[in-house]
């Protein structure tokens, strides 16, 4: 093993000298999505506790593949070029069946986006940035190893046990974002169900660090390979010549006996032929659900990631999900902290990330019935269509070796104002913006920032005060992408998705679409 | 048999049934299962139409005396 993780120290806080504190905000757990929520909140101006039991990041690389909403995301909040800088861009897949190639596909076939389709990059990579960023806004208190132990719900917030190496305190939280993972504390501290589906199989997934081997980064899924026969591999490249590789085991294989490094080396070998040299890094073996809470807010708490769902792996849909609803929730959040929005504004966090949930659920439930068939008749099927794939179109598009993430459009958000004309493209109301270069250089979601924005294509914004514009010129890859015409006008929200758009810039319907993006009620008056 | 005999005329049964079975005659049980797939993958294909296949399968499933429908699976 070559990798050492970092230690962060625990810090007696000042509650433990009396007891008791309080804070508007607290984040139960500093993985990925916790550390997200923690920044974005910050990059609005609000001060976050974040609690986390552990006392370091992520081990072993966990979720690797993040995709191109999520890279946009995290360069809104300034890592963006880090992650491109370190990690391993990619776009394209290939499935084999046996020893042929059965199915290729390209992520993103088109130039003019500043992210690509996925990067690949260690999640404790990312979790160090994310540390280092919110250490750096001066807003958020990270406290590690400090457990929550007992969570009492109130009207007005939520009272919370907090137990460190030093003593125990209480701390009185105005709101709290569970982002504590799929064995999430604060989930069965309340006793919420977390129901859903059950696979059996036990996968073995395994950093490998393999100098100069020479293999384009893509990512490589074999069915019934010939050096794992009967099961499937899926293979992806890191940095640090890390790969990583998940090898399918079934459901009867013995988990304790599968991690002897002299096993996995022999598998890995198999694969890679004897003469090449590598060193395993990490090596794990897991089985998975797909499932999810009924609801994700609770009054003052709310599921944010993994504790709210659990996805498959296939398809990279658990990291990338969670960081969506972190960057669903907060600028709503905000908002409500701020008295820029009622409270009910909040409710929208389920109305539209339950339905992103399901999706993600029924593609990754979808893909593992594929990878993993659990009956003989699914098996033939399965078969049948990789073996009809080489020849056949329709059946290639059934090979399905995960799907991979791509952003949830919120068709029935109450948030949206629903099109009021003809459009023949360009992104919906509740979809997110689509990216492109403009004529400067810069990259249209750049400058779109993290607050509400008037995009307007080729005429003058109306002067609507406390709301932003943006004009761009109606010709162009914008204007191609967004179906713009001289007078084109989006409404964007924080999140950078669509809350509406028009034809032209008028400024009633605009004011009208801010306030139900707002979550006010019509005639509820106009505060900002 | 010429190609001419193996095709079944559209509307002679007994050689539609025989055509079938033969398809399978040197093929393991796992081989047919797969054949049997594939040849239903194929066939919806050509159909062209997802309600014809819904028909069918209500169809089959009601001649072996099961619900259309099978039982949700257990969540937990």
């Amino acid at each position: 093993m070559r990798r050492v993780n970092p230690v962060y120290p625990f810090r007696p806080p000042p509650e433990l000298a009396h007891g008791r504190g309080s804070a508007p905000v607290v984040v139960v757990g500093a993985g990925v999505v916790g550390l997200t929520v923690a920044l974005d909140l910050a990059r609005h101006g609000i001060a976050t506790i974040v609690l986390d039991d552990d006392d370091t990041v992520s081990v072993g690389s966990r979720a690797i593949c993040w995709s191109k909403r999520t890279l946009e995301i995290y360069d809104r909040l300034g890592l963006g070029q880090r992650l491109l800088d370190k990690g391993v861009t990619w776009k394209v897949g290939k499935v084999f069946f046996r020893d042929r190639l059965a199915y290729e596909f390209d992520l993103l076939p088109e130039p003019g986006h500043r992210m690509p389709a996925f990067v690949n990059l260690q999640q404790y990579y990312l979790e160090e940035w994310l540390v280092e960023a919110c250490t750096a806004s001066g807003l958020v208190d990270l406290r590690w190893r400090s457990r929550v132990e007992e969570i009492a719900p109130r009207p007005d917030g939520v009272e919370l046990r907090v137990v460190t190496p030093e003593g125990a305190y209480r701390l009185d939280a105005g709101w709290l974002l569970a982002c504590d993972g799929a064995r999430s504390t604060v989930r069965e501290a309340l006793g919420l169900r977390f129901l859903g589906k059950v696979f059996r199989d036990r996968f073995l997934i395994a950093d490998v660090v393999i100098e100069g081997f020479a293999m384009p980064a893509e990512r490589r899924f074999w069915f019934d390979p010939p050096f794992h026969p009967g099961q499937s591999v899926l293979l992806h490249k890191q940095p640090d010549s890390m790969w990583r590789i998940d090898f399918q085991l079934g459901a009867e294989a013995d988990p304790e006996a599968e991690k002897d490094p002299a096993r996995v080396a022999a598998r890995i070998r198999a694969m890679l032929g004897p003469e090449v040299p590598f060193e395993l890094e990490w090596v794990s073996v897991y089985t998975f659900r797909c499932r999810r809470l009924e609801r994700f807010r609770h009054g003052r708490i709310f599921f944010v990631g993994d504790s709210a769902h659990q996805v498959s792996p296939f398809g990279a849909r658990g990291g990338n999900g969670g960081v969506q609803d972190a960057d669903n929730l907060v600028w709503k959040l905000a908002a409500v902290l701020e008295g820029r929005a009622p409270e009910s504004l909040l409710d929208s966090y389920d109305a539209e990330r339950i339905p992103a949930a399901d999706e993600n659920i029924l593609h990754s439930t979808r893909a593992t019935d594929f990878i993993t068939p659990r009956t003989e008749a699914g098996r033939a099927y399965r078969d049948a269509v990789l073996l009809l794939a080489k020849e056949h179109p329709f059946a290639r598009r059934m090979v399905n070796a995960g799907r991979l993430s791509t952003p949830h459009i919120c068709r029935e958000s109450p948030l949206s104002t629903p099109d009021g004309e003809a459009w023949a493209g360009g992104p919906p109301p509740g979809a997110p913006a689509i990216d492109a270069p403009l004529a400067d250089g810069s990259f249209l979601l750049q400058r779109l920032g993290g607050e509400p924005v008037l995009l307007v294509f080729g005429a003058t914004p109306p002067a609507l005060p406390g709301l932003r514009s943006l004009s761009v010129p109606a010709e162009g890859l914008a204007a191609e992408r967004w179906d713009a015409r001289p007078g084109t006008t989006y409404l964007l929200r924080p999140d950078q998705h669509v809350a509406a758009r028009f034809r032209e810039p008028d400024p009633a319907r605009i004011e009208a679409a801010l306030q139900r993006m707002w979550g006010r009620a019509r005639g509820e008056g106009i505060r900002r | 048999m010429s190609s001419a005999e193996a095709r079944p005329a559209p509307h002679d049964p007994d050689a539609l049934f025989v055509r079938l079975v033969r398809a399978h005659r040197d093929l393991s049980p796992e081989e047919s299962r797969r054949l049997d797939a594939a040849l239903v993958l194929l066939l919806v294909e050509a159909s062209g139409d997802p309600a014809r296949l819904e028909a069918a399968i209500a169809a089959a499933r009601t001649a072996l005396g099961k619900p259309v429908e099978p039982p949700e699976e257990l969540r937990e």
